[in-house]
């Protein structure tokens, strides 16, 4: 027995029931934070032990291996090994699933070989006894070397004594008395082990096979999956609606009360016109976000996302991305910020930023009313047979920003995001109930991770934008008219300044200035147009205008709060302004050849 | 050399696990990627001698899920190509 941890850290591969271990033992009492420098998650806690006394305990990224190919399999070796972030008198916990003892006893053993004081823990026991499986505990403590703890993480089952092993700290171990680093070597251990300890082996999983045939199957399998996207997205599309209508209203609510209670002036400009439209736009993601990542960890911890991947992998695969690629883009059309923050389901750090690049090329939702207002205006409403072509319009807007997506996906994984090849290799879980905890605990940590990181760029940048629009204030003696003083402000001279290069794509100053505003959200444009219209004289513009804004909608990144997701996914402001050149590079070159190939056809 | 030699003419007579119909068990006799590949695959369990049983190609052809000691995990083709198997 050794002296009392500093700290706990929980060790596993990624499907132990690790996560929902740490749930458990920590309850409400976790955090989530990036480790510097690089885009892994830490998850850190508080648990309650036996004796009352309160530790540290940090859930380590799930690992298949202490030889890593990834930074998060990188972080678990490294916190083992000590050089990071980790004292010598921390407890390792090393979790395994129990009804899987010989692959995960493999990664367990070289965990205990680091010489750390350990415990080991059986978890999924529920899932092990319902399979008729039965496990020596005792010989299997002694051929290891520490104690043994089965568990049940979704039950409860165990903890009671898991806190009081917890409480005595584990048993210190030779760092040189593990199995050798040989894999071969490794399963011949793991294999001995194994047989001494199964008393009762587990009977075929039945209900995985039948369910894998029909979710798997060549036909039904794609119709399943095709199914469930299409209720994601709805879901993320429609059903956030009313959430998001009522958080808007609130907002309104609040920025009328703050005009009402605040002296007419620069301070109450700023906070109603400024600091709450600010906190609005943030809290309008929360309910798109919020029902993302509850359909993802349902999704994953029922296994199915597993299978998702299992059949997308191919489609995905010709443009060189992994299968768990789909969700993060489909998502993206209903906003690229849920989507962009999903992509952490995916494991290469390439594919994960070709995920990234290309995901705010998919047509969001702030992108409909700027297209629905543009084709009402300016689309002719006719039709051939029952094709509208307006409809058309709309489909062909969002087949391009798919098309080209595509290409950029392609090209950037031959030049920017090459690197080497990838080993595609993904475990394929058995089905399990999901844990309502779980569930709840991700979408919390996900919308609370939003709010503190990408929440404070969105305020300031909205505050910046409020300052443009509403700086220099016009003259009082000039026709006040809400468009007047925009003209008039730094947002007008820039819509100014910008004419000359937005010129030729058929955009004048004043789609310039909506450009600027679009900044805060796409939507914006339509209220900033709406304000220009207001100043007399309603700008004339011809359809071929109209499409080759539509054109540049779709190809160019505006929206401040998917480069402040962005910069913090990616942990850098590289990613986030390679993006803004690269495809508001893209818009002007589009419509540059949709407005002058359209003038040289004759249709200006 | 002759060790060398030996393996090659093994898995000579042997068959790859891409060429497999599903449903069928094998045992591992090789693995022909990179290194670092193949030592994540044996980590995986898939070390020489180990039975394996493809359980079924994904709805494209690609890619396959293999059952390696309790375990389910999918590999594309590509790899599964260049593990040598005798077939049982």
């Amino acid at each position: 027995m050794s002296t009392r941890s500093e700290r706990i850290l929980i060790v596993g591969s990624p499907n132990s029931g690790k996560s929902s271990l740490f749930n458990r033992l920590t309850g409400l009492r976790q955090k989530v934070a990036n480790y510097p420098g690089v885009t892994v998650e830490r998850k850190v806690g508080a648990c309650v032990l036996a004796s009352g006394q309160r530790v540290e305990i940090l859930d380590l990224p799930g690992t298949y291996s202490l030889t890593p190919r990834s930074p998060d399999e990188a972080i678990v070796r490294d916190t083992l090994e000590g050089r990071l972030d980790a004292g010598p008198r921390d407890l390792v916990v090393a979790v395994v699933d129990a009804t899987n003892l010989e692959r995960q006893l493999y990664l367990a053993l070289q965990i205990l070989a680091t010489g750390r004081p350990a415990l080991l823990v059986l978890n999924l026991m529920d899932a092990a006894d319902a399979q008729g499986l039965s496990i020596d505990v005792l010989e299997l403590e002694r051929l290891v070397g520490v104690p043994v703890l089965p568990v049940s993480s979704r039950t409860g089952r165990g903890f009671d004594r898991l806190r009081a092993a917890l409480d005595c700290g584990g048993t210190d171990r030779l760092p040189d008395d593990g199995i050798p680093l040989d894999p071969a070597l490794g399963y011949q251990a793991v294999e001995a082990i194994v047989q001494r300890v199964t008393r009762r082996r587990a009977r075929p999983d039945l209900f995985r096979a039948r369910l894998d045939r029909v979710l798997t199957h060549r036909i039904v399998g794609p119709v399943i999956f095709l199914a469930l996207m299409a209720t994601v997205f709805q879901s993320i599309y429609a059903w956030a609606t009313p959430a998001m209508d009522a958080l808007a209203a609130g907002f309104h609510l609040l920025a009328d009360a703050a005009r009402g209670a605040l002296p007419a002036g620069p301070i109450r400009s700023l906070v109603a016109d400024g600091v709450i439209v600010g906190a609005g736009t943030v809290a309008s993601f929360l309910p798109q976000l919020a029902i993302l990542f509850f359909f993802i960890a349902l999704l994953e911890d029922t296994g199915y996302m597993a299978r998702a991947a299992f059949i997308m992998d191919r489609v995905m695969g010709g443009v060189g991305l992994p299968g768990r690629a789909f969700l993060p883009l489909l998502s993206s059309f209903a906003c690229a910020i849920p989507g962009i923050m999903a992509t952490r389901t995916i494991e290469s750090r390439n594919d994960r930023f070709a995920t990234i690049l290309i995901a705010p090329l998919m047509a969001c939702s702030a992108r409909l009313p700027v297209y629905a207002l543009l084709i009402g205006a300016f689309i002719p409403d006719r039709h051939f047979g029952f094709l509208s072509v307006r409809g058309i319009t709309l489909l062909a807007l969002y087949l391009f920003g798919i098309l080209a997506a595509l290409a950029v996906a392609w090209v950037a994984k031959r030049t920017l995001l090459r690197g080497p090849r990838t080993l595609y290799v993904m475990e394929l879980p058995p089905y399990r109930m999901p844990s309502w905890r779980s569930v709840l605990l991700a979408i919390r940590s996900r919308c609370l991770l939003f709010l503190q990181q990408a929440g404070t760029v969105i305020v300031a940048v909205s505050i910046v934008l409020w300052f443009l629009a509403s700086y220099p204030v016009a003259p009082p003696t000039s026709a006040s008219t809400p468009g007047s003083a925009l003209e008039h402000s730094f947002a007008g001279r820039l819509g100014h300044a910008i004419e000359p290069a937005i010129a030729p794509l058929g955009f004048d100053w004043k789609l310039g200035v909506g450009l600027i505003s679009s900044i805060a959200a796409r939507e914006t444009m339509i209220s900033t147009m709406a304000t220009m219209d207001r100043m007399g004289g309603r700008p004339r513009y011809t359809p071929l205008v109209a499409v080759s804004l539509m054109v540049f909608f779709a190809l160019a990144f505006q929206c401040m709060s998917t480069v402040a997701v962005v910069r913090r996914e990616t942990n850098s402001w590289r990613w986030p302004i390679f993006m803004l050149v690269m495809m508001n590079g893209m818009a002007w070159a589009a419509s540059l050849v949709v407005y002058q190939g359209g003038r040289m056809l004759g249709w200006g | 050399m002759s060790r060398s030699d030996a393996t090659e003419s093994r898995t000579e007579r042997g068959r790859t696990l891409a060429s497999l119909p599903p449903g069928s068990r094998a045992v591992v006799r090789g693995i022909r990627v990179r290194r670092e590949f193949a030592h994540r695959l044996m980590e995986l369990g898939l070390v020489p001698g180990t039975e394996v049983l493809l359980v079924r190609r994904a709805p494209l052809g690609d890619p396959f899920e293999l059952l390696v000691r309790g375990a389910h995990f999918s590999i594309r083709r590509s790899e599964a190509e260049r593990i040598h198997v005798d077939a049982l």
